[in-house]
């Protein structure tokens, strides 16, 4: 896993450094033009916070019912990741909201309920580090109740009415790669991705330390 | 007394709007330009990821320097 670090940091820095100039080739949408680009990087932010919320599922359920110390360390770097991928999808859309729609913030249900979802997330966050001993199996149940809220959200705009895009707009994007669209957000979304996972892998490495840490402290009190 | 009198006469502030008239077409100078909204997106993206790496880059430096001054007392207790 070490060894696919130094790679993996070049191409994404490579991806990074050639997507802004795809993005600007990128056609202009009709009704949006320019405000629209920002689409690159707000959607690909919400695929890196959904790959941690997958992540952050799969390593507490492992957690609660393995007592996998592993699986512990990625499911407290996964949930930091989400709510730092969140936080950029939640400023993204707001920047993109003013100039679509003219107001910052709408408090319709997909808006809302994405917000909740990132609230759900700094609440892990706070309860592994105020909760004392035995708060990582508490915060292994609100990463997994939050997980398994998160395809509603995604959903939502499918279901209630609200000013959100619906969830057809990036599958219609991909099914169709004429019409410029689709390259622009696949590079950014491959990006993302791997940032992800490179971030991932860092935030592993501290958790990694910081138990060796206890554990040294440990050995030392005895 | 005079200045205060010409203050009061003649600086006074601009009569309040006694209606308001509808305009379908905003005016070019009106609209909120796209761009500056763009560059803040991208930019609080770079700055955010920078700033994260920096938050677990000085936390792992934090970690390893403890366990540095961890294994120095150990070797110290030992002799």
């Amino acid at each position: 896993m070490r060894k696919a670090f130094a790679p993996l940091a070049v191409v994404t820095g490579l991806l990074f450094a050639i997507a802004p100039f795809v993005i600007a080739n990128a056609p202009y949408e009709q009704t949006m033009l320019l405000i629209q680009k920002i689409f690159y990087f707000h959607v690909p932010s919400w695929v890196a916070m959904y790959c941690g919320l997958i992540v952050a599922a799969i390593a507490s359920i492992l957690y609660l019912f393995k007592g996998s110390k592993a699986a512990d360390r990625y499911a407290v770097s996964a949930a930091e990741l989400i709510v730092v991928f969140g936080l950029n999808g939640l400023i993204s859309g707001p920047l993109w909201a003013r100039k679509a729609w003219g107001v910052w913030w709408q408090w319709d249900v997909k808006l809302t309920s994405a917000l909740l979802l990132w609230l759900m997330f700094v609440a892990y966050l706070l309860v592994r580090k105020y909760g004392g001993p035995g708060s990582e199996k508490l915060a292994a149940v609100v990463a997994i109740f939050g997980a398994a809220v998160s395809p509603f959200v995604y959903v939502s705009v499918n279901i209630w009415r609200t000013m959100h895009p619906k969830t057809s707009v990036v599958p219609d994007i991909i099914k169709n790669p004429t019409t410029g669209f689709a390259g622009p957000l696949l590079l950014s979304m491959l990006a993302f991705v791997l940032l992800f996972c490179l971030l991932l892998m860092l935030r592993v490495r501290l958790a990694e330390r910081q138990d060796a840490l206890d554990e040294l402290y440990l050995a030392y009190e005895d | 007394m005079i200045f205060q009198l010409f203050v009061a006469l003649f600086m006074q502030p601009p009569a309040g709007q006694s209606e308001f008239v509808p305009l379908s077409q905003l005016p070019e100078s009106e609209k909120l330009p796209a761009a500056p909204l763009l560059v803040i997106a991208y930019a609080v993206f770079l700055v955010l990821m920078v700033f994260y790496v920096w938050t677990v880059w000085r936390r792992l430096n934090k970690v390893e320097a403890d366990m540095r001054t961890l294994e120095q007392r150990g070797m110290k207790n030992a002799r």
